[in-house]
């Protein structure tokens, strides 16, 4: 068999030739291999083509986290090839056997688990991958395995020298061993190689990468929606004559829930035209009409009375005692506003009918399954005739998994209301994407920290308010323990400061807008509030903010070791306690959070205008074995980027109950100029890999001016 | 209204109706994907192309402005150039992460090393000013700026 160099063409000349070795796990979990393309009976990791071509089966979506280079590494590593050879494909929509193990049966990415999740699987089927073509290769030439070797697609030894889609026929009748030997770490070459090998990057910069946007398919509407103007609103009556004047306009109708009027239009031009023409007369009688300072100090009062739920080990009561003994109690009141994701793609996804009687979604998913699972319910049609074409995501940051699926059931009930011939593609404006919901709550948070006469804390009472993200909704019971939503508190009782007596109280706070999950969630705010008064209280105890975090950190604990380690690095090289140009300023954070460590001095400069500029952000990270170290440092510096930006400037606000902010001059988002450098240290460590995509988030790096602000409410 | 213009290279005949943004145009009748939509707005800079020469924001440029004009857009920016070098030079450094906005990205560093061929780091920050990036990738594009203008001088 001679290696083409175009799998296509071998594909179409070879018949009934095995094209393709599927290596992954069966239905009961164990390790299995198989020559279907579509990978029936088993899940694939990596396919082996027959020219020679390692593809690995992404099961995570890339929405620029770097997935589909982080699960590639682990397959080239295990078949000893370079990350710069592998070609991946995104996995179909299947939650039996591509669920997230950290999410029970449900196919998603979140929570930073993409690596956590993968790592040993997809080395595990690699290195299943390997064994079997050995062998398969030794059968072929009648020698040993142990007398040969793979390397960089090819296997020789014997006196003998084959490439590996010479084999996969051979391969396919081999057992595939139950436990594989997997690489030691001191033999890896593509785990940790600091090269920049990112496998999206060639589609992305030539405009190849298709996106959910970017979808076009024969004979397909483009729908817009006319939205509620504020949450719990619905529609009453529409009226679409104006829209009839819109050349490519098709019909407009009222979606079933009520959520709004869908324009049916030729082309996305027309759609938002004729979205834009439909009057539309609201029912306001169950809508949110307050505005953004009443929420505002409705949450301060609730962090000014006793807490709903205790969220903590530590009662209020002991606390409170403790507080009572302290030298010095420092306490400082803060609100967070609502943020929107504000993804670079807006929102888009496309459903059509299949052959079979089926439908396919293209969607840049987040969550297939949950797409799946929508279709299944508002069409009726059988889980098996369902496909989701996962794309490329044009940014995520939590927006796209959520509780209502809200834009699966908006594309599906568009599908729905129409003869279902015609593909039906929905499209998101900007203004849909920022006035639409589905934001980060806004919170208020109140902290009394109490310091003895060393400058030890000896007392924390802290109080959260906020809307829940989790409760009446179908992740409830995964997120709510004992009445306490633990993403509005993760990062507090659970840090790894050693803080004796540390209440955590949380109360409710009545929905104002749909709300969801945002890069790093809970710690977003948490953090900031947490690091803020730890400058607080360095201040009042007199000491450097680096010296009094380390003197909470003092290593009794692995937890404790890791985090100090990380701020000691950063600290270091960022020259923290040298002196600085004047107008210049260090500011300090470190945070644990999806079970990364990192640490942010940022040196920011003030002039005689008081314009603050970031001079430069100095982060180091501890994430475990970094599997790619310039994607675990890309993923710092956007996480700063993304974190800072909201700071300085981004937040939803209500007027009575309707969003104030449209585009992105409403809501602007971080520039170039805004950070002059960026330098990211990883710490190296045998631990197991944990998350990257959102522990760079959340802090507040800034140079606290906090430590001279008399007390009262923080932004 | 009918309407021509060059398109990468090509001339075309588009069917559209004035007041059209050049955006939908590229994307939507020529199914030239690559150019992203992002605010319509011009605030984001996602939908940048090329017209006679200069980045322009498709979202907010009407397609009866562009008859008979020159549009090229990221699909054939590699046939230049210095489109190419900043294209090695974006592999090379890793740039992208989700990548949706580096079509106008690139777009745009082509436009600014054409009038500034050796640009300084205040440059290239006030040129790339109206091109957003929310996940946030700036200092490799800055990086990546430096390093095409490297490429492109030899």
């Amino acid at each position: 068999m001679t290696i083409n160099t175009s799998r296509r063409s071998f594909l179409k000349g070879a018949g009934a030739a095995v094209a393709v070795l599927a290596v992954g796990i069966d239905p009961k979990g164990a390790l299995a291999a198989s020559t279907s393309e579509a990978g029936t009976a088993i899940t694939p990791f990596v396919k082996i083509y027959a020219d020679g071509t390692v593809a690995a089966v992404i099961k995570h979506f890339e929405g620029g986290q770097g997935t589909s280079t982080g699960l590639s590494t682990l397959i080239a590593e295990e078949l000893n090839m370079e990350l710069g050879d592998i070609t991946f494909e995104m996995a179909p929509a299947d939650a039996a056997v591509y669920n997230n193990l950290f999410f029970g049966a449900l196919q998603g990415t979140g929570g930073s688990t993409a690596m956590a999740n993968s790592f040993m699987q997809y080395r595990t089927a690699g290195a299943a991958a390997r064994d079997v073509l050995l062998q398969a290769a030794a059968k072929d030439w009648g020698v040993g395995p142990s007398e040969l070797t793979l390397s960089n697609g090819v296997i020789s030894g014997a006196g003998q020298e084959g490439h590996i889609g010479e084999f996969i026929a051979t391969a396919a009748q081999i057992e595939v061993p139950a436990e594989p030997v997997l690489k030691a770490p001191e033999d890896w070459t593509q785990i940790g190689n600091t090269q920049k090998a990112r496998r999206d990057s060639h589609d992305k910069i030539n405009g190849e990468g298709i996106y959910g946007m970017d979808i076009q398919l024969d004979g397909q509407m483009v729908v817009a929606i006319k939205r509620i103007p504020q949450y719990g609103a619905t529609v009453a009556s529409f009226d679409d004559s104006a829209a009839k004047d819109v050349t490519g306009f098709i019909m407009a109708k009222a979606l079933p829930n009520g959520a709004g009027v869908v324009a049916y239009a030729e082309n996305t031009w027309a759609a938002f035209q004729a979205r834009d023409a439909i009057e539309v007369e609201w029912d306001l009688s169950k809508a949110e009409t307050r505005s953004s300072d009443e929420i505002k100090q409705q949450l301060l009062a609730a962090v000014n009375t006793d807490p709903q739920w205790q969220a903590s080990e530590t009662t209020l009561d002991a606390t409170t005692a403790a507080l009572e003994g302290a030298a010095q109690v420092v306490e400082r009141e803060f609100f967070l506003p609502m943020l929107a994701h504000a993804t670079m793609e807006p929102l888009s996804a496309t459903i059509a009918a299949t052959e079979d009687g089926g439908v396919i979604m293209y969607d840049g998913a987040q969550g297939p399954t949950i797409n799946h699972a929508t279709m299944h319910q508002i069409l009726g049609i059988p889980m098996d005739k369902i496909e989701v074409k996962t794309l490329y995501a044009g940014g995520f940051f939590g927006r796209r998994f959520n509780a209502g699926a809200d834009y699966i059931v908006e594309t599906t009930l568009a599908f729905s209301m129409t003869d279902q011939t015609r593909p039906v593609k929905l499209v998101w404006s900007r203004e849909d994407d920022l006035s639409g919901g589905w934001y980060r709550p806004a919170y208020a948070h109140k902290v009394r920290m109490g310091l003895d006469d060393a400058g030890k804390i000896v007392g924390w009472d802290h109080r959260v308010a906020g809307q829940s993200i989790a409760k009446d909704g179908p992740f409830e019971a995964f997120y709510v323990k004992d009445g306490v939503d633990i993403s509005s508190v993760e990062g507090t009782a659970e840090n790894p400061y050693a803080i004796p007596g540390m209440h955590i109280g949380l109360t409710d706070a009545a929905p104002a807008t749909t709300v969801n999950y945002w890069r790093s969630v809970g710690h977003s705010h948490n953090a900031y509030v947490m690091e803020t008064m730890m400058d607080v209280a360095a201040a009042a105890a007199g000491q450097d903010p680096v010296s009094f975090r380390l003197a909470h950190l003092p290593g009794d604990t692995a937890d404790q070791k890791r985090k100090a380690g990380v701020l000691k690095l950063a600290a270091e090289k960022a020259g923290f306690g040298k002196p600085l140009p004047d107008g210049h300023f260090h500011g300090v954070a470190v945070h644990k959070s999806f079970g990364t460590y990192c640490a942010q001095i940022c040196e920011i400069s003030i002039d005689e205008d008081d314009y603050v500029q970031i001079a430069k952000y100095t982060a180091a990270v501890d994430c475990g074995v970094a599997v790619n170290p310039d994607v675990v440092k890309a993923q710092v510096e956007g996480a700063i980027g993304f974190g800072v930006g909201h700071i300085m400037r981004a937040q939803i606000t209500l007027d009575g109950g309707v969003v104030e902010q449209q585009n992105f001059p409403d809501y602007e988002p971080l520039r170039m100029r805004d950070i002059k450098a960026i330098e990211v240290h990883i710490v190296k460590t045998n631990e197991a890999p944990s998350g990257i995509g959102e522990p760079g988030t959340p802090r507040r790096a800034q140079h606290s001016r906090t430590q001279s602000q008399p007390p009262g409410v923080i932004w | 209204m009918t309407i021509k213009l060059k398109i990468n290279g090509a001339e075309r005949s588009v069917e559209a109706e004035p007041g059209t943004p050049l955006l939908w145009v590229i994307r939507d009748e020529l199914k030239l994907t690559g150019t992203k939509f992002g605010c319509g707005v011009a605030s984001c800079g996602a939908c940048t192309v090329h017209v006679d020469g200069e980045p322009t924001r498709s979202c907010q440029t009407y397609i009866e402005d562009v008859e008979g004009a020159e549009v090229s857009t990221i699909e054939a920016i590699g046939d230049d150039k210095i489109g190419a070098a900043v294209q090695q030079a974006w592999k090379e450094l890793d740039v992208v992460q989700c990548g949706y906005c580096q079509s106008g990205q690139i777009m745009s560093a082509v436009g600014l090393l054409k009038e500034t061929p050796k640009p300084t780091l205040e440059e290239i920050d006030d040129y790339m000013d109206g091109n957003a990036c929310r996940c946030a990738t700036y200092q490799r594009i800055r990086a990546g700026i430096q390093r095409a203008a490297e490429i492109v001088e030899g």
